[in-house]
């Protein structure tokens, strides 16, 4: 599970892909093409490798005006199945 | 139906290689160097596919390497916009290339494992030192940081070396093994008699991947390919016939799938007479078997028909001799029970010789014993 101070980032070989044919932001890894919805879009486009998972969750929370706990525990799970598929590291 | 783009393309640069693995998927008339597509056709080719919806490329063959031209190739398909994967035996790539490859904005690699030692790989291979120059291949590949995916083969022969292949895949740092029980298509169907797993060897296979899958996690992903011939149900061949992926052979035919040449009354375009665009939505072979208007009894029918859209159309037409029929692995086929009979008989048969995969423009071998 990842926690607040964890900074997460996109290891080499992940990456935010516009997809101009579907008109849809995708998420391309090793042999995966993953549709990103408006959430997850705004998660991934906030991960900087230098931020902490906390201020990620907080900017997020002021910017879309919701509950800082409900958008970490959005984001922890869509997060944490991208960790568990390696399309997502922390930094160590 | 409406069709939608294609997500996948496999380009099949070339069918040279410097292994002869006796379950090569290429077909048994390999093409020559002299009938393969020239580097600007390919980089046409990849726009096209980028145009198309094409998300993911992966450039394979044969050897992939085998083509000069590999780092300009690369090239074209990043500046297209293409996720770009190199599946490769390693074999032809230098330390120097390597660099080269990352300089062009290669995003994946993914390595063959024949066997995981050197007197299996290179036995399997067909190409002594081959395991050797791989685990160097391997070195490079990490140190550079290429994201990598090992692709263990696995057969009736070296199904005991799954622990160790896993084990190697973590050591190389691998984000990714693909576990491939070999399919039999091509020239592994010369081969059956040797690579046949036995039921207990693909039962044990799955017990070794479920622990492993709990015990690697957030380490290693596995992605499996059990053994086709001993499942109840069969796979769902391309995700789909023509809904997902396509194929482009070395002289620019376009298939719906690598195998897809076995059936013989489809009839295939080539890139280098149609756009990339109209032989997908259009062409005849990718129509024939879309969607479930061509089904018969028992897919007609069936609640599974849209999870495995009847399983594969090459073995349909290998084993029953019909490509409208259910593919034999599904338990509801009414040769169900005459492929486990097969399978049985393939694996406990002894004394065969393997049947090596032959080069471009060399008599195919017939096979033995």
């Amino acid at each position: 599970m990842i926690t607040e101070q964890d900074v997460p980032y996109l290891p080499r070989g992940v990456r935010i892909h516009r997809d101009t044919v579907r008109d849809a932001w995708v998420l391309l890894a090793p042999e995966r093409a993953i549709t990103l919805d408006a959430i997850a879009h705004a998660i991934l486009t906030e991960i900087d490798g230098a931020r902490s998972f906390g201020e990620i969750t907080a900017a997020l929370a002021a910017r879309y005006n919701a509950p800082v706990e409900d958008i970490a525990k959005d984001s922890a799970g869509f997060l944490g199945a991208l960790r568990d598929r390696r399309f997502l590291e922390v930094q160590p | 139906m409406t069709t939608r783009p294609p997500i996948a393309m496999l380009a099949e640069l070339t069918h040279r290689c410097p292994l002869s693995c006796p379950y090569c998927s290429n077909p048994l008339e390999l093409a020559r160097v002299d009938q393969e597509l020239d580097t600007g056709t390919w980089k046409s080719v990849f726009r096209q596919a980028a145009e198309l919806g094409v998300l993911q490329l992966h450039l394979s063959g044969g050897e992939p390497a085998s083509r000069r031209d590999l780092v300009e190739l690369v090239q074209a398909a990043r500046d297209a916009g293409l996720y770009t994967n190199l599946i490769t035996s390693g074999i032809g790539l230098s330390e120097r290339r390597l660099g080269e490859l990352d300089a062009a904005g290669l995003d994946h690699i993914q390595l063959s494992l024949q066997g995981t030692d050197a007197a299996m790989a290179d036995q399997i291979g067909g190409y002594s030192g081959g395991f050797k120059r791989k685990m160097q291949v391997a070195a490079w590949i990490g140190a550079i940081g290429f994201p990598l995916t090992l692709n263990a083969v696995l057969h009736r022969r070296n199904l005991h070396q799954l622990p160790q292949a896993i084990d190697m895949a973590v050591e190389m740092g691998a984000r990714r093994i693909e576990v491939a029980t070999v399919q039999f298509h091509g020239w592994a169907l010369k081969n059956r008699d040797t690579l046949m797993p036995t039921r207990e060897q693909a039962r044990e296979a799955d017990a070794i991947v479920r622990d492993a899958r709990l015990r690697l996690k957030g380490t290693l992903v596995i992605d499996y390919v059990p053994a086709d011939y001993h499942s109840d149900y069969p796979k769902r061949c391309m995700g789909g016939w023509g809904t997902t992926g396509l194929n482009v052979t070395p002289e620019g035919k376009v298939l719906p799938c690598h195998a897809a040449e076995t059936i013989p009354h489809l009839v295939f375009e080539n890139v280098k007479d149609q756009p990339l665009a109209e032989i997908w939505y259009e062409g005849a072979a990718f129509q024939a078997y879309r969607g479930t208007d061509w089904m018969q009894e028992p897919c007609r029918s069936c609640e599974r028909k849209t999870v495995d859209f009847g399983g594969c159309r090459c073995q349909a037409m290998a084993i029953v001799g019909d490509a409208n029929a259910t593919d034999p692995v599904c338990i509801k086929s009414p040769r169900h029970g005459a492929l486990q009979a097969l399978a049985e008989a393939h694996a406990s048969a002894e004394g065969k010789e393997l049947v090596y995969r032959s080069a471009p423009g060399k008599p195919i071998p017939e096979t033995v014993g």
